[in-house]
């Protein structure tokens, strides 16, 4: 009896609530989150907020990874509708389409554009060859995606191409990070790999790079359920530092009861010009900011920001390439059928690294919402709602949470219930045929 | 003392002091899939070499360094191949590496008694219970291994369960990795289209070049693959076929 509620319980929380991401134009001439199975632009150049143009509607189910590419020609989203979808920035038309065989859990653009490469969440790696699309036309194409590698039966978290765009990295779910050169003729596929970055103790979570112009090759930083930061020389598998962020977030409770879970890192973004490190964390209402050595190669914990007057813990960050500020947002797809809008929050905390002309500063501050780029149309296009009520939020916050912990942590099921699992298979030979 | 001894351990034999297989016996299959619970070293200098092979590695701080395990047995069963490689490459250290539980305690036992039997010999050879498919890395270092073996692998018959072969293009990345350039990758089935597949899975890798036959007829170890093991044993007995695929890991030669 006590089997079966349990069982129901799991596959409830398994319908998997997915957070709410944001990506910012290299440029910052628009900034987008998803949120379900919604996408949401706002063009910051033009202030107002942007109509997306699909021939098929959008996407159908959670949207699980958005990007733009380098120079901000395109970006592409995809997620458990097994679609990859491609849109041009300028029109917000989507000019491609590509479908997966599973739920789709990452993605990364070529720095060159000329290749999209996304992850399954069986462990395998696709490309998409987009070198032939031709931006005045605009007309749809069709685009097929190719295994290029594979983590054996793992799930991948997250992709990422180095600044160099020689290797393309892959970071799993069983603590592995994997460094494979990235050919020139990526679909006869990617086999030649470079390293294995190990040294996580949990799921890795998230991978960035960190880079300047002083240093160009840049260091990778990855983020993982172990509550850690680690700084890598990923070409020659070096770990370089860690960072112990769950500790010093003064998030670990000394009398959490049976299970220690400790907070897992659930995001990363590297400022530009290569000094810092934002971290999002688990129950962490706010960012920790890691400061980054390039040359010393060191990483080393600065300050935690809060945001105050709200319980504020992002799901997903981001930045643009060219302006200092980091972009924040918080939510997730509805755990019930409800016909209301999904509501996401986003903050914005500036001093995010330096502009060029100014000199580095590391004042940090959390924007008001008038003081943001875009300001309140921005929030009202982006959020759904101009203000959102603290109670929609502590529900995503803990949804977020657990959807992540099913997903990644391996399941340690007593040898009990292994038993009762086991006479569930359905591959025994005096079964009776269906 | 071997009286006492066979009271207290009747799986092991009164005479030779050697395990005995019928108390070890297990399913043909397992399950790669599954995620079982064993320990894994989070990394290859985190792979504890003292409890394998003591002779060499006494203590954790007085290690010969430069010593690696250069030899792996990728579902090794019960040790045969291991056991006839250690004398005639007594300078290698080895291991095998195996999934089933019973059948990683069998090779364990009939090691450490065969140390017993022959002092100074087979502490070359040790064997570790772990998911190959997914762990190689945290074994061993990039280009660790001059030799790897799969011997009489599972054919995972139905098309839909191809994907669990232990050979497939995917995991050929991983072997490659850990095989150093000029190593080589011994492979042999029973089963045709199994050795068809292999075969063509190494030619399509662009690691993997096919080593020649007269290379082949010159390795000491080529005829182990056939003999050395209970399966390739029986299929002998049964006058079966046998399929080989024996490459050499070359240097990568694409642009990138």
């Amino acid at each position: 009896m006590e089997d079966n509620h349990m069982e129901e319980n799991e596959q409830k929380l398994e319908k998997e609530v997915a957070p709410a991401l944001i990506a910012v134009h290299p440029n910052q001439l628009s900034v987008t989150v998803s949120i379900g199975s919604d996408l949401r632009v706002f063009n910051l150049h033009d202030g107002s907020g942007a109509k997306l143009l699909d021939e098929n509607g959008g996407h159908k189910d959670s949207i699980r990874a958005i990007r733009y590419s380098k120079s901000g020609r395109f970006f592409v989203s995809a997620g458990d509708d097994k679609l990859v979808k491609f849109w041009d920035t300028n029109s917000w038309h989507c000019f491609c389409s590509v479908v997966s065989e599973k739920r789709v859990t990452s993605l990364a653009i070529s720095n060159d554009e000329m290749f999209v490469c996304f992850a399954d969440k069986f462990g395998m790696v696709y490309v998409v060859d987009i070198r032939d699309y031709n931006y005045e036309n605009q007309g749809s194409v069709n685009k097929k995606a190719v295994p290029i590698l594979s983590h054996y039966c793992s799930i991948i978290t997250r992709l990422e191409f180095s600044p160099d765009g020689k290797y393309i990295v892959t970071a799993d779910r069983d603590f592995k990070i994997r460094v494979t050169v990235f050919p020139k003729e990526p679909v006869n596929g990617a086999h030649e790999i470079q390293s294995f970055c190990l040294g996580h103790t949990e799921f890795v979570s998230c991978i960035a790079f960190v880079s300047s112009q002083d240093c160009a090759q840049g260091l990778l930083v990855s983020g993982s359920g172990d509550s850690t930061v680690r700084l890598w020389d990923y070409a020659s598998d070096t770990l370089l530092d860690t960072c112990d962020v769950g500790a010093k977030a003064g998030l670990l409770n000394s009398n959490q009861g049976q299970e220690e879970m400790v907070p897992a890192v659930t995001d990363l973004c590297a400022a530009s010009d290569g000094s810092l490190v934002a971290v999002a964390i688990q129950s962490l209402p706010g960012i920790m900011l890691l400061s980054c050595n390039l040359s010393a190669r060191t990483l080393s914990i600065a300050k935690v920001v809060a945001v105050k007057g709200e319980t504020f813990i992002p799901t997903s960050i981001g930045a643009s390439f060219s302006i200092p500020l980091l972009w924040m947002v918080m939510g997730a797809s509805s755990l019930h059928n409800t016909d209301s809008t999904l509501l996401a929050r986003v903050r914005v905390i500036s001093g995010f690294g330096s502009n060029q002309s100014e000199p580095v500063s590391h004042e940090t501050s959390v924007l008001e919402d008038t003081e943001i780029p875009g300001g309140e149309p921005l929030l009202q296009e982006l959020q759904g709602k101009l203000s959102i009520g603290e109670e929609a939020f502590s529900t995503a916050a803990e949804a977020v949470k657990t959807a992540m912990r099913n997903l990644l942590i391996k399941k340690n099921y007593s040898a009990e219930r292994r038993e009762v699992r086991k006479k569930g298979r359905n591959d025994k030979k005096n079964q009776s045929p269906a | 003392m071997l009286e006492h001894e066979s009271i207290s351990n009747p799986t092991h034999s009164k005479t030779t002091g050697l395990p005995r297989k019928r108390f070890y016996r297990a399913r043909a299959h397992s399950n790669p899939l599954s995620d079982s619970h064993f320990p894994v070293p989070i990394s290859p200098s985190q792979f504890d070499l003292t409890l394998h092979y003591p002779h060499y590695f006494p203590s954790p701080d007085k290690s010969d360094g430069s010593k690696k395990i250069e030899f792996a047995d990728i579902g090794c069963g019960f040790g045969g191949l291991l056991i006839s490689l250690s004398t005639l490459f007594p300078d290698k250290l080895m291991i095998g590496m195996e999934l089933r539980d019973k059948v990683t305690e069998y090779v364990k036992e009939r090691v450490l008694a065969l140390r017993t039997s022959n002092p100074g010999q087979y502490e070359n050879v040790s064997v570790v219970r772990t998911n190959s498919m997914k762990y190689i890395p945290n074994y061993f270092e990039k280009g660790q291994l001059t030799k790897m073996f799969f011997l009489f692998p599972d054919p995972h018959f139905k098309e839909k369960n191809h994907r669990r072969r232990v050979i497939s293009p995917h995991l050929l990345d991983e072997y490659a990795y850990v095989l150093r350039v000029g190593g080589i990758i011994y492979t042999i089935t029973d089963v045709e289209e199994l050795g068809e597949w292999m075969t063509s899975c190494l030619d399509g890798h662009p690691l993997f070049e096919a080593v020649s036959e007269d290379e082949l007829v010159a390795d000491p170890v080529v005829k182990l693959l056939s003999t050395a093991t209970e399966e390739g044993q029986k299929v002998e007995r049964n006058d079966g076929q046998t399929f080989r695929a024996v490459y050499r890991r070359i240097g990568s030669c694409v642009p990138h």
